[in-house]
């Protein structure tokens, strides 16, 4: 595929014209710790991901101040893109309030000086673990994935040559075999996170460790989302408006995780993410929405409505 | 009668190759191998048709080329040169069937996968080749199957049912691991296997070598039947011109990667004409 050098025009990706409001006190470094050829490469190497639905690309991944495993890949990709015009949110399995959430945050903010914030709504760039944020996506933001393993078929072939002859001819059926061996022996796809998806009819995807509830949320997606694997240096894509396809047989449909009717015990909504969790030593347990700022937003949202009730009395 | 396989000077090189390769090779100066650039020619020139419902044997001595054209035809290694065709029933142009005047040695991996999946069976001497000897005995033949685009657990597994019936494997054991089997019911499962997508072109390379007699008697008996029942067209490799005598009705010669001699079977095992396949029929009496 020709590469073009030039910047990006997808209408998703933000403003890079950071200059403008570099603030002095961060002169140690290059507007957001990468140097300038590193994003270029990045930035690069994504737009044939976004031209390839669900390929992985690989970069040339950078050292980075956090430990690698911990988000890198992701990061990478939120530094080659941020912009002074960019709202920052971070999420780790849903919560804004994680310690590697906290981290991720704090470190874009120092380098960058963009602000932060917690609400989906308001956020141009969100960088995730294992979560897609409840609140629906809009085509002005972009989501960033980490990604631990961002080969699909490393499950069933080794190989990396193969794999990517694998890919390259569409040769899915060792996969498929895979699944097909599942339902014989449990009577059921028992693949949880990481379930394989097909991307434009054309590559198949590893989703990164998200539940089954998000996998169905990535086909026609609003936003362009983006994935990222720091250790094995690999980027791929989904396009806004993309077909995304879980694998599944005729007569064993794809399933989404089954909350049977529980919900969320602190703001009372049902249609969201659940954890359980053990509330008491007595080992009682409750479901609570796994997206803390979405819960957060119901809760005072369900406390107003009260409220007004009250008055209205 | 059209041939349903059309191959043309099949030529196949392991090595760099050099401009005397050719004249220094082949059956006449008694070695496949260059003595200049050292480079194994496998097979070369092999020129035959194949055509609807016929058996073709080729025999011929351990290293001859025999398992080299067979791979060649599967698309699982590369010919040096050569060309093949394939005519199908049904409408040319659509997914799977390529154009009759098309050499699929042209197409791309892609295009020869799909039309591999679709129209060709192989079972291999070595069940190792063949199968996935952890994985069960249901879902290698729902492998084949998955390759055909099958996507109804339920139907696969019932074809699968079928196949093992049909190929003497108990059908209860259809979820075990081949790893466990005998060499005989291994075979059986490859055979299962091969013919799950009812392809148009079977190949088979040496199948019953290195089972017991008995069971080498029972598993050709098999094919032989089946190969009635279904019509499909078949190569059968073999160095056994028992093998050939009872499968086969037309027979390719093969040695030093050449084929010397070629024609009926029964005329070839009764009145044969080159001095290798005189030694053959000889020595087989
Ligand atoms: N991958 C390879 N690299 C180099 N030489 C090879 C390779 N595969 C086969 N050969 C050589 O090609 C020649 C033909 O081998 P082939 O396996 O086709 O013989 P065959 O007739 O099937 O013999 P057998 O009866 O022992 O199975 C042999 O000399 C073999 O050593
Ligand atoms: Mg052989
Ligand atoms: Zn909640
Ligand atoms: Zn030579």
């Amino acid at each position: 595929m020709p590469l073009t050098t030039a910047m990006p025009t997808q209408p998703n990706l933000p403003s890079t014209h950071w200059r403008a409001g570099m603030p002095s006190a961060r002169k140690r470094y290059s507007y957001a710790f990468l140097d300038e050829g590193a994003k270029r490469e990045i930035r690069r190497k994504l737009l044939k991901a976004v031209a390839i639905p669900g390929c992985q690309v690989s970069f040339g991944s950078r050292e980075m101040p956090i430990a690698r495993g911990w988000g890198t890949g992701g990061l990478q990709l939120t530094l080659s893109l941020i912009g002074p015009d960019d709202v920052l949110k971070v999420i780790d399995q849903g919560s804004d309030d994680s310690v590697n959430a906290v981290n991720i945050k704090k470190f874009v903010r120092n380098v960058t000086g963009v602000p932060l914030t917690t609400d989906t709504r308001v956020a141009t760039l969100i960088q995730t673990r294992h979560r897609i944020p409840e609140e629906p996506l809009h085509a002005n933001q972009l989501l960033v994935f980490q990604v631990p393993i961002p080969e699909p078929l490393r499950l069933v072939e080794p190989s990396e040559r193969k794999t990517r002859r694998m890919h390259a001819e569409a040769d899915y059926s060792r996969m498929w075999l895979y699944l097909y061996e599942d339902i014989v022996r449990f009577n059921e796809i028992t693949v949880g996170a990481r379930y394989p998806v097909m991307v434009n009819g054309r590559h198949l995807m590893d989703p990164s460790p998200i539940p089954r509830w998000d996998v169905a949320r990535l086909n026609q997606s609003e936003a362009l989302l983006l994935f990222c694997a720091g250790r094995e240096k690999r980027i791929y894509a989904i396009p806004a408006h993309t077909d995304v396809e879980p694998l599944s047989f005729e007569d064993f449909a794809f399933r989404v995780e089954n909350f049977h009717g529980h919900c969320c015990s602190r703001c009372g909504c049902a249609g969201s993410f659940l954890d359980e969790v053990i509330v008491d030593e007595s080992g009682r347990r409750t479901f609570i929405c796994s997206d803390t700022a979405y819960c957060e937003k119901m809760r005072r949202r369900g406390a107003a409505a009260d409220a007004a009730q009250e008055e209205n009395r | 009668m059209k041939p349903i396989l059309q191959v043309s000077g099949l030529t196949k090189r392991y090595g760099p190759g050099c401009p005397e390769c050719l004249r220094r090779t082949g059956a006449l100066h008694e070695t496949n191998q260059c003595p200049h650039c050292r480079s194994i020619i496998a097979c070369r020139e092999i020129t035959f048709d194949l055509f609807p419902g016929e058996v073709l044997g080729i025999v011929g001595e351990s290293g001859s080329g025999k398992s080299t054209v067979v791979r060649l035809l599967h698309f699982d290694d590369e010919p040096t040169q050569g060309e093949f065709r394939i005519k199908l029933n049904g409408s040319a142009g659509a997914a799977c069937n390529p154009d009759p005047g098309r050499n699929l040695f042209a197409l791309g991996a892609f295009e020869r996968r799909q039309i591999r999946n679709a129209h060709m069976g192989i079972v291999y001497q070595n069940a190792r080749m063949g199968l996935r000897l952890k994985v069960s005995a249901g879902g290698n033949i729902a492998e084949r199957l998955l390759m055909a685009g099958w996507r109804h657990v339920g139907q696969m597994r019932q074809r699968a049912a079928e196949l093992l019936i049909a190929t003497e494997v108990p059908v209860l054991r259809i979820d075990e691991p081949p790893q466990h089997f005998s060499g005989g019911m291994q075979q059986r499962v490859q055979i299962a296997k091969a013919l799950s997508t009812r392809p148009a072109v079977l190949l088979l390379d040496e199948v019953t070598t290195g089972l017991d007699v008995s069971v080498q008697a029972r598993v050709l008996d098999l094919i032989r039947s089946l190969q009635q029942e279904t019509g499909v067209a078949t190569i059968v490799v073999s160095h056994d011109l028992g093998v050939i005598r009872l499968l086969t009705s037309r027979t390719i010669v093969m040695r030093h990667g050449c084929i010397v001699e070629q024609g009926l079977s029964d005329q070839i095992l009764e009145d044969p004409q080159h001095p290798y396949t005189q030694l053959l029929v000889n020595s087989m009496l």
